[in-house]
């Protein structure tokens, strides 16, 4: 065992830049070193979205730029011992790893031994006696059909299938910041109790996890907070000792940067209170936390604290949540707020006359649309200056994909009947998911893990 | 801070930098002072009120500030910002992921020292 390991991640959700791992991978090697890559793809509402793709096709329902993300650093990872994690299985991790092992019998690699995290899905339990953790609002479970319930895995069945040897290791849901804590605790042979050590590999997972937001990206405010080249943003890599000192760096020769205010920011990233950040590994606690600029990309980030783990497992189930319908037009020009604000007023008047069943929102998109509430409060009383062009938006929430449809035609129809001079319109309606958080025992899951070669796998 | 500093007052962008983050219906917004200085001031102007009376045309509840004064950082969480959250909103931005750039156009009185100069 060495006393230093490096994790880098090439990957923070599913969308992200696919030419990502390919200086994260060069840098690891560069460095010498045992060191493990890891990829996460997976949203609260990804493996729904999945679980859809599978319905159409049972052999899909993973990520799908999964062949794209790994085929250009498979090799170099095998060559090189450095192991890859990824949730990348989402719906389908048994299907996430027959690509992968078609991948590497082409690379000529057919002794690659990959492993397949199994136990996340979990459709099979009885909602109704769970226990309710948090749901979003108004939401009606009686009425929509579960599309998913998956429950997050610890890193165990990681370390497991580490332990049976895996190179690659393909998860459907399990805790973000697991998939880098597991091959720290592969490596240095960390027990799952030393809460001190479980907390500072969960919080480099946690920094990590979501690609380059610790790297400069979501961060880059020209003028305030400029970052070099950011269109070539070098993805993270976290360098962790055995006594837990732990530092953040990026891959070398690329844009970003790593600084102290960065990792400032990625710290509270979708956290709630600091003190006790919740993951199925640890209780995390932040507010003892300091950071110290070592130069050239470096963060030392000391004062992590954790605690046991909770005693219960997070679940969430993803359900059918009816239909988004959205039409959108723009005015340019002389008078366009005028003519905006009638469109808006149109289109709502269109929808009351037509009795559609749909709850609408318009935004004046150019005067104020992000930032306004349902009412419209905000570009109802905007009483600045005109601008150059207003983008007009209607979105409704339907149960019908017809009555989504029929309103956001509505936008369409004001190219003959609605304001002078309206362009541009686009219009489409988007199936909804809706989601419910659920806390289970330990004992209603059973985690575990296969590992084959790629060659016994792609059969 | 002597009682003959001048008071400038800015958009907090100009003091403090921050990232929004959503779990379901709930948003976390972090702020974190360019100088450490500036953070004691900004306690007592970014209170919880303050931060909910930023956000009520969107229908917020409530609003938990968690400090933490090493860092230094504020964190906030606003209870039901989000109007359904990803799964349910009528928003653009259904995450709410713009939204800590409407805190950070909240007006706060600090010290010169604390504010920088930058683009508008």
């Amino acid at each position: 065992m060495t006393n230093l390991f490096r994790v880098g991640n090439c990957a923070g959700f599913s969308g992200d830049r696919v030419d990502a791992p390919g200086p994260v991978v060069d840098t690891l090697i560069e460095l010498g070193g045992p060191a493990a890559i890891f990829f996460e793809v997976l949203g609260e509402r990804t493996v729904a979205l999945a679980q859809l793709e599978k319905r159409r096709d049972p052999a899909r329902g993973y990520e799908p730029m999964l062949e794209r993300l790994l085929e250009p650093i498979l090799r170099r990872c095998v060559d090189h011992g450095i192991t890859i994690i990824g949730n990348f299985g989402a719906a389908n991790p048994p299907g996430a790893a027959k690509v992968i092992a078609k991948l590497a019998l082409r690379l000529g690699l057919p002794d690659l031994r990959i492993g397949v995290v199994h136990g996340d899905d979990v459709r099979n339990l009885d909602l109704a006696r769970l226990e309710v953790y948090e749901a979003d609002a108004m939401l009606d479970t009686g009425s929509g059909e579960i599309v998913s319930a998956n429950a997050y895995l610890s890193a165990k069945p990681i370390v497991e299938a580490l332990r049976k040897g895996a190179q690659v290791v393909v998860t459907g849901r399990t805790g973000d910041p697991s998939l880098a804590l597991a091959p720290l605790v592969h490596h240095f042979g960390w027990a799952w109790d030393d809460w001190e050590k479980i907390a500072i590999g969960s919080a480099a997972g946690h920094l990590l996890e979501c690609g380059a937001q610790v790297t400069g990206g979501y961060y880059y405010d020209p003028g305030y907070k400029d970052i070099p080249d950011p269109a070539n943003i070098g993805f993270p890599i976290a360098e962790v000792h055995a006594d837990g000192r732990l530092v953040i760096t990026k891959a070398a020769r690329t844009g970003g940067l790593v600084n102290p205010q960065v990792v400032k920011e990625q710290l509270l990233y979708e956290i709630h209170d600091p003190a006790c950040y919740l993951t199925p590994d640890v209780t995390l606690d932040f507010t003892g936390v300091t950071l110290k600029d070592l130069g050239a990309d470096r963060v030392q980030v000391s004062g992590i604290r954790g605690g046991p783990a909770p005693a219960k497992v997070k679940a969430t189930v993803c359900f059918d949540g009816g239909w988004l319908g959205e039409g959108e037009i723009s005015y340019a020009g002389p008078n366009c707020l005028a003519r905006a604000r009638a469109a808006a007023d149109v289109l709502l008047e269109r929808l009351r006359i037509r009795k559609l069943d749909v709850q609408p929102r318009v935004d004046l998109i150019g005067v104020t649309s992000v930032h306004d509430g349902d009412s419209g409060s905000r570009w109802r009383s905007f009483d600045g200056p005109e601008p150059r062009d207003i983008r007009v938006r209607l979105a409704v929430s339907a149960r019908t994909q017809d009555d989504a449809d029929q309103a956001a035609r509505e936008a369409l129809a004001l190219y003959c009947c609605g304001p002078a001079g309206g362009g541009g319109v686009r219009w489409r309606t988007t199936p909804r998911i809706r989601t419910q958080s659920y806390l289970l025992a330990p004992e209603d899951l059973s985690p575990g893990c296969s590992v084959d070669t790629a060659a016994g796998i792609a059969q | 801070m002597s009682n003959a500093e001048e008071l400038v007052e800015v958009p907090l962008h100009r003091v403090a930098h921050g990232r929004a983050g959503d779990k379901g219906n709930r948003l976390n917004i972090s702020v974190m002072p360019y100088d450490p200085g500036a953070w004691a001031v900004l306690a007592g102007q970014l209170t919880e009120e303050a931060v909910l009376a930023l956000y009520a045309h969107r229908g917020a509840t409530g609003v938990t500030r968690y400090d933490l004064p090493l860092l230094p950082a504020f964190n906030f969480v606003i209870e039901d910002v989000l109007e359904g959250g990803v799964n349910g909103s009528l928003n653009l931005d259904g995450h709410g992921k713009s939204n800590s750039y409407l805190l950070l156009g909240m007006k706060v009185r600090v010290p010169e020292r604390f504010a920088r100069q930058g683009p508008d």
